[in-house]
């Protein structure tokens, strides 16, 4: 039940926005979020978005293991 | 960037898995407590692809599983009235109380609606005055924040007519519970990703400190978990225990403030019944004194009454982690996803579920 979905902020209105899941457009509210921007990407629960992705988080993690493992 | 397929590269997988073979030295187990990372476990096979000296089992992650069956109850006896509208999510409509199930009570008439979000119960008794609109509210700490935030809007719009029963659990609590209680030996906690995107790796630090077991907060994609796994082989291997992130992108140290400050407007932490695990010292919500009007329970005046469980059935060592479904004598004969018994069958993430559907024949 604490499924999050990752999703790609598209417009903000107020306290909700419009978010891209996988091509799809939904209403969520932002309430639990300071300062979201659009382009940026939120987790999705329950209809609210409950935490900003650090995509430059992402890209370390992914870039750390790559070089470990000689992957490209 | 999707942060999904980015991390299910089976070229790192595979890098992962041989490091993971080279430090599993001695039979070690590992303990995750969401239903998404059991889910996870299984649809990608994770279990299968580990060397066999690393077990990971599931514990009492799911809260449909670990909701009592006297909340149940209460909510059955509420759908009655015909002045309310009952709304949950999905998988708590499936479960049966002791007598009757939401899906039944349905049937017979009464207006029990599934809801994606808190909001969308908000809407509807906004939207019909007439109604009671009762929101059955389960979930850990990723769901309150929301339910809390809805609780504040139904304030500040003056909504009188929605009312909640609140039943919502925290899972660090219980980590000490099953920790305390002893019966299972776990060598370190994947720890869950979403509710600690919430609350941070704060509330996990009793856990090394006090009983010596390595953490790490986990991501839910196959590079997640194993290099979750990875990081606690390493702390054993070094005999060290410690929390840390792997799930980086999406938990800070701190957690979410503007969430766990809504939480705690509106919610005081009490002490919590768990199926399975009995009652767990503050490790539940309940509304406190500000937000009492929302209080479905206080409402219906309505008391928790004790209910046994289901004759022969084990969720509760499976939620304890003490047993493996297929270990059940109901399993798969008397309990399954059509018909079942109890609680951790009906539910999607519950472990008996998600064994049934993934692994039934095989040896997981």
């Amino acid at each position: 039940m604490c499924l999050g979905i990752p999703a790609k902020v598209i417009s903000i209105e107020g306290s909700s926005a419009d978010v891209e899941v996988g091509g799809a457009i939904r209403k969520v509210n932002i309430q639990l979020l300071s300062e979201v921007r659009v382009g940026e990407y939120v987790l999705l629960h329950a209809g609210f978005a409950i935490q900003k992705i650090d995509e430059k988080e992402a890209i370390e993690t992914l870039k750390l293991l790559e070089e470990l493992y000689e992957v490209r | 960037m999707k942060f999904v397929d980015e991390f299910q590269n089976p070229m790192l997988v595979e890098g992962l898995l041989k490091d993971i073979k080279a430090l599993a030295k001695r039979k070690v187990t590992f303990m995750e407590v969401c239903g998404t990372h059991t889910m996870a476990l299984f649809r990608h096979g994770i279990r299968s692809m580990l060397p066999k000296f690393v077990n990971v089992i599931s514990g009492p992650g799911c809260p449909v599983c670990v909701t009592p069956t006297n909340i149940l109850d209460a909510a059955i006896e509420m759908a009655r009235d015909e002045s309310v509208t009952l709304a949950t999510f999905g998988d708590m409509i499936k479960v049966p109380g002791s007598k009757s199930s939401l899906e039944t009570e349905k049937a017979l008439g009464s207006d029990i609606r599934v809801v994606y979000s808190s909001l969308d119960a908000l809407g509807f008794a906004e939207k019909d005055t007439r109604k009671n609109v009762i929101f059955l509210s389960v979930g850990f700490e990723t769901t309150s924040p929301g339910v809390a935030c809805t609780v504040l809007e139904a304030s500040r719009r003056g909504i009188r007519n929605f009312k909640l029963i609140v039943a919502h659990k925290l899972i660090p609590p219980a980590m000490r519970a099953l920790l305390e209680a002893g019966e299972v030996n776990l060598d370190g906690f994947i720890c869950p990703g979403h509710v600690s995107t919430i609350i941070g790796s704060e509330p996990y630090e009793f856990i090394p400190r006090k009983y010596g077991i390595p953490c790490v907060i986990s991501g839910f994609e196959p590079i997640d978990i194993l290099q979750s796994i990875l990081l606690l082989l390493r702390q054993v291997d070094e005999g060290v225990s410690k929390v840390e992130i792997q799930y980086k992108r999406s938990v800070r140290p701190e957690g979410n403030l503007i969430a766990k400050r809504m939480v705690s407007e509106v919610f005081d932490v009490c002490d919590s019944d768990w199926r399975g695990l009995g009652r767990i010292p503050e490790s539940g919500l309940k509304l406190n004194h500000r937000f009492m009007e929302y209080d479905a329970l206080r409402d219906f005046k309505i008391e928790l009454r004790e209910v046994a469980e289901p004759a022969g059935c084990l969720c509760g060592e499976v939620l304890r982690g003490v047993k493996a479904p297929p270990e059940c004598s109901l399993f798969g004969r008397k309990c399954t996803p059509s018909k079942p018994v109890g609680p951790c069958m009906v539910s999607s993430e519950g472990t008996c579920a998600a064994f049934y559907k993934y692994s039934r024949g095989s040896k997981e």
